[in-house]
């Protein structure tokens, strides 16, 4: 198995507690969330292919049922933070990444493909 | 346009005989259909009146009037040419010599006769049954006389456990009767209810203190000893009573029918084919004395088809009657009933799932089909919240999930149970008294109908029965989210309370942030709905700094940022110009920082300049060089104060008598940053003629010769109400004193986003109690109201200046929290000297050459 590779992005205080912020990371843009609850990191695309704006990180979250979503800060479409689908729109589905606190310091990476 | 001429004689003459629900009904029809003037309308009531809801009967006795109750004026029908005749009876027609004779001997000639005699109650032929305190309950004069008889009665009976029965008796139990019911059958709504429905219903309304006698024939109605009469029953049994009303069902009211020989049904009625004509081409008859297909119906929407096919029909268009479904909603002395369908289980091979809850005296029956698909019939008894999706299950055939008894048990785990709204065609018929189809509310919400009063006014949805209306509801909210527009709704699944009691908890139990509050009264993680809910009434009650970490996350992009998001992704920056009143330097300055970071500059609709497309990053940098120059924030992202506008006044203006500049300034002034259920206008005028557009807002004040007159509750936007007149020639310690307590007020009681308006037609009481709150104190709480104002605007600041002042806040304001750059995405092209958007297909050329 192949090591996978994490990047530093910035320290955990630099995230406030169920918000979000946008990261550069392999020059795409990627909107990470510090959510309360026990799975409480996530990382989406930046990109609301709805409003085709990078906006998602700017959006409220919280839950729809069992699943933590933000919602869209343009039209208020909820995409799932774990899935990266929208709840309202089948066939919108967002790229995910791979998220951690490693000693401190917030790390991506891409998810393994296959 | 070639309006077309009919001359009087060659207008074909149509002749309604009797004016009730449906005869009117088929009137308003072609009336509509009458353009061109080419009909000669004319109607005969055997009643003293117009038409009127017979539906609403007997709200005739919980204080309706007959003015309330009619349908029309006769100011309305001479308007419409409808030529009309009261008390007059057509007692018989020639069909060879197509003509009519009344009553009162008018003889007159026909083109077209519709029968919309509706029936008349059955009464059984028992003896004695026509004695002076025996009545029937069909129509305002019924009423009258039951009313007369009661005043010297003492107990009451009401022969007939049916529908119509348990409203009489109903009705009796209002006039303070002892009041009786006694059935033929074994037990009440034999027609609609199952055995076990009508078990419960029995037992509910004994609790209410009436006697139900069921399985009783009565033989004999003879004088009593302790009452007036004695009523005597086949099995030897009897009952006294000082008066009876007989509902013992219908018969269609088809005399003149069967005296000219129309074809008619074995037990009565005229028989009707799908065009509604009778067996003489020259004849409809429509309501409840025509036959269709061996049927009579009973209720008034199936006759509404009727009329508005037969008036189709006439103009000459293609319409059909093809049946009408009997499922009825209703609440009987306070219990609430439903029946759908096959609910009596008749359908070959069919099964059912029964529900009964002793405790909480519910009781719900599923009619499934044989292969478990379909849904045959419903009984409710107790609980008939789901009546509307169950309806539409049924009418429009949808297969039914995987355990249909979820149908009817218990929501225990909150979502909501049934079927969504949005599982329904648009074909469905939501409405069946106005045949309203999901499509059609829709496409009424796409024109701007946004709440049910408007939906009401446009489609007539949920105005004849009013059964339908929690359906037509759930449709129109639908609709709204699904075109992204906030619902004025109570909250959401997070939280089991309306906005207005999550403010009284937050305000009692001195809740200072949302955590908390989630953990003591709500479930999951919030959302984009109560999270901005809760942070604006945190908001109202403490004013803390929104962006405080523990608010921040609650609030709208809007909020966090302190500026409107775009449809880029950028900003726009409108900063406060109170009463729109600015001196040249700062005009200047916005001109400068407009140019230095190049941004579109637009005057607002509210006295004030909006700079658009800047970027996260450069909103401190913007904010900072506004801030020095005096400016502040101007609230256009936060539901709060947005302007007070302001005409010139008495300062410049010829006719002026007081400063509306001034007094708007100090009023803006004194209620900015004020957060609120919804965005609040308010605005001066310096005399009547309202140059400042006072009357559209919430708070609208104009000035008189002896001091102020103020408005409250009014708006623009997408409904506009104008405002009401609260109180006049007001000094200016008194405007402030009520503007105070009314902002509180509304801030207090209002729902997530009502505005002012809304929330007024909302109020029980409305204007008047509201008067009374604010003038007279009448809740005593005008003290802590004024405190409560008071001590916000002590502690207002701007959110802005606090803003750039912090360097944690502005660390929130990078694109990327790890790098420098812009939003690569963002791309302006240039119009009318100015930056904009680019859009898509200038975007994609736009790529296309960076490529
Ligand atoms: C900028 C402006 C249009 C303009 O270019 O003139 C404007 C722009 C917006 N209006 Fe407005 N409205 C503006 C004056 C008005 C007016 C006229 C007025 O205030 O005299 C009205 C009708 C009067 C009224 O509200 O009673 C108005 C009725 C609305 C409504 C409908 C409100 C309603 O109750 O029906 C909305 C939607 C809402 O609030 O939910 C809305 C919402 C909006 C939003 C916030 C929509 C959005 O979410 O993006 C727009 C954002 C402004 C921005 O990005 O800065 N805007 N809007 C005006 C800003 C005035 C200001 O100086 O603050
Ligand atoms: C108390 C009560 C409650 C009801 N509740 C409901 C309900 O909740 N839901 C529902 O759907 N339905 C209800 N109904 C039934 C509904 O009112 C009728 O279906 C509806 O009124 C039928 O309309 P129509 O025009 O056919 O008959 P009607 O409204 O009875 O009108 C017929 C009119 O014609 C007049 N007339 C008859 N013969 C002549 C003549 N020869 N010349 C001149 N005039 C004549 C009559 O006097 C009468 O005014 C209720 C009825 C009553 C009495
Ligand atoms: S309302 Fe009109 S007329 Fe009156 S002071 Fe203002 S500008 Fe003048
Ligand atoms: S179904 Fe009767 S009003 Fe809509």
């Amino acid at each position: 198995m192949v090591n996978k590779t994490w990047f530093d992005i910035c320290a955990e205080q630099d995230l406030t507690l169920d918000s979000g912020v946008c990261a550069l990371f392999d020059d795409e843009q990627v909107a990470i969330f510090k959510c309360s609850g026990d799975e409480d990191l996530f990382a989406i695309s930046n990109f609301d292919p709805i409003g085709e704006a990078n906006v998602l990180s700017r959006g409220i979250v919280g839950s729809i049922g069992e699943k933590r979503v933000v919602s869209s800060p343009l039209f208020k479409q909820h995409f799932c933070l774990k899935t990266g689908e929208c709840l309202e729109e089948a066939d919108m589905n967002l790229k995910t990444y791979d998220i951690r606190s490693h000693q401190g310091t917030i790390q991506l990476s891409h998810k393994a493909v296959g | 346009m070639n309006q077309q001429i009919v001359n009087k004689q060659d207008r074909k003459r149509v002749v309604v005989i009797g004016n009730g629900m449906v005869g009117h009904r088929f009137i308003e029809n072609l009336v509509d259909a009458n353009d061109a003037n080419q009909y000669e309308i004319v109607t005969f009531s055997e009643e003293p009146r117009l038409a009127y809801d017979r539906v609403q009967l007997s709200s005739y006795f919980t204080g309706s009037t007959a003015e309330d109750l009619s349908l029309t004026s006769e100011a309305n029908y001479t308007a419409n040419n409808v030529n009309y005749t009261l008390s007059d009876k057509v007692v018989s027609i020639d069909r060879t010599a197509k003509t009519y004779c009344t009553e009162k001997g008018l003889t007159e000639s026909y083109d077209v006769l519709v029968l919309a005699t509706g029936s008349f109650p059955f009464v059984p032929p028992i003896p004695g049954n026509d004695q002076q305190h025996c009545h029937v309950y069909r129509t305002i004069d019924d009423l009258d006389a039951i009313t007369a008889s009661a005043q010297d009665s003492k107990t009451g009976v009401v022969v007939g456990g049916g529908l119509l029965g348990l409203e009489a008796a109903n009705a009796l139990k209002e006039l303070q009767l002892d009041t009786h019911i006694v059935e033929f059958a074994p037990r009440l709504m034999a027609v609609q209810l199952d055995e076990g429905g009508g078990n419960l219903l029995r037992r509910k309304i004994e609790r209410l203190g009436l006697t139900i006698h069921t399985e009783k024939a009565t033989e004999n109605i003879q004088p009593g000893e302790n009452h007036r009469y004695r009523m005597n029953f086949a099995d030897g049994s009897h009952l006294e009573t000082d008066m009876i009303v007989f509902s013992a069902g219908i018969r269609p009211q088809d005399e003149l029918a069967k005296q000219c020989d129309l074809t008619m049904g074995e037990r009565g009625g005229i028989v009707v084919d799908n065009q509604c004509k009778t067996s003489d081409p020259n004849i409809y008859a429509v309501g409840e004395c025509a036959l269709w297909e061996g049927r009579i119906y009973g209720l008034v929407a199936p006759g509404y088809q009727m009329a508005k096919v037969a008036a189709a029909q006439i103009a000459g268009h293609q319409d059909e009657f093809t049946g009408a479904d009997m499922s009825t909603k209703l609440k009987l002395l306070g219990v609430d009933v439903a029946s759908i369908g096959d609910a009596h289980g008749q359908t070959e091979g069919c099964q059912s799932f029964i529900y009964q809850d002793d405790l909480n005296q519910i009781y719900k029956r599923l009619i499934i089909s044989k292969s478990g698909k379909k849904l045959l019939g419903v009984v409710l008894v107790g609980e008939t919240e789901n009546y509307g999706p169950l309806l539409q299950i049924m009418l429009n055939g949808i297969k039914l999930p995987n355990k249909p008894e979820s149908l009817i048990l218990p929501d225990s785990d909150g979502s909501g149970g049934g079927i969504g709204v949005e599982a329904l065609p648009d074909a469905a018929q939501i409405c069946s008294c106005y045949d309203v189809s999901k499509g059609q509310i829709g496409s009424a919400v796409e024109n701007g109908c946004m709440n049910l009063g408007d939906i009401k006014t446009a489609t007539e949805a949920s105005t004849g029965c009013g059964g339908c209306a929690a359906l037509v509801k759930q449709v129109v909210d639908n609709k709204l989210a699904s075109l992204g527009i906030e619902v004025n709704n109570d909250i959401c699944e997070h939280f089991a309370y309306s906005r207005q009691e999550l403010a009284d908890i937050i305000r009692v139990k001195e809740v200072k942030t949302f955590s908390d509050l989630l953990t003591s009264h709500g479930k999951g993680f919030g959302c984009e709905i109560c999270k901005p809910a809760v942070g604006s009434i945190l908001a109202s009650y403490w004013n803390e700094h929104i962006l405080k970490s523990d608010h921040l996350p609650l609030q709208d992009t809007n909020d966090v940022f302190l500026a409107n998001m775009q449809k880029d992704g950028t900003y726009s920056v409108i900063p406060r110009i109170p009463g729109g009143e600015i001196t040249p330097e700062k005009l200047i300055v916005i001109g400068e920082v407009a140019k230095e970071f190049s941004l579109y500059t637009k005057i607002t609709g509210g006295q004030r300049i909006d700079l658009f497309g800047a970027q996260m990053h450069e909103l401190p940098l913007i904010w900072k060089k506004l801030i020095d120059a005096g400016f502040e924030t101007g609230h256009a992202y936060g539901k709060a104060l947005r302007t007070v506008k302001s005409c010139v006044g008495s300062t410049w203006c010829r006719f002026g008598v007081q400063d509306s500049v001034g007094e708007a300034i100090r009023i803006e002034e004194r209620y900015r940053g004020l957060r609120s259920p919804h965005k609040l206008k308010m605005a001066v005028s310096g005399c009547t003629r309202e140059c400042a557009e006072a009357q559209s807002k919430d708070v609208g004040i104009i000035a008189t010769e002896k001091g102020w007159n103020l408005f409250v509750c009014g708006n623009g936007g997408m409904r506009p109400r104008h405002a009401d007149l609260f109180a006049t020639d007001i000094d200016t310690a008194t405007l402030i004193r009520y503007i105070d307590r009314f902002l509180m007020f509304y801030v207090r009681t209002a729902d997530r986003l009502q505005r002012t308006s809304v929330w007024l037609e909302n109020l029980d009481g409305g204007l008047e109690y509201l008067k009374q709150v604010i003038i007279e104190d009448s809740l005593g709480i005008c003290g802590e109201l004024e405190a409560e104002m008071t001590s916000l605007v002590d502690t207002y600041e701007c959110e802005w200046k606090a803003t750039i002042e912090d360097e944690q806040k502005l660390k929130r304001f990078n694109h990327f929290i790890n790098a420098d750059n812009k939003d690569s995405n963002v791309i302006f092209v240039s119009e009318r000297d100015q930056k904009r958007p680019a859009t898509k297909d200038e975007r994609s050329k736009l790529e296309g050459v960076a490529n």
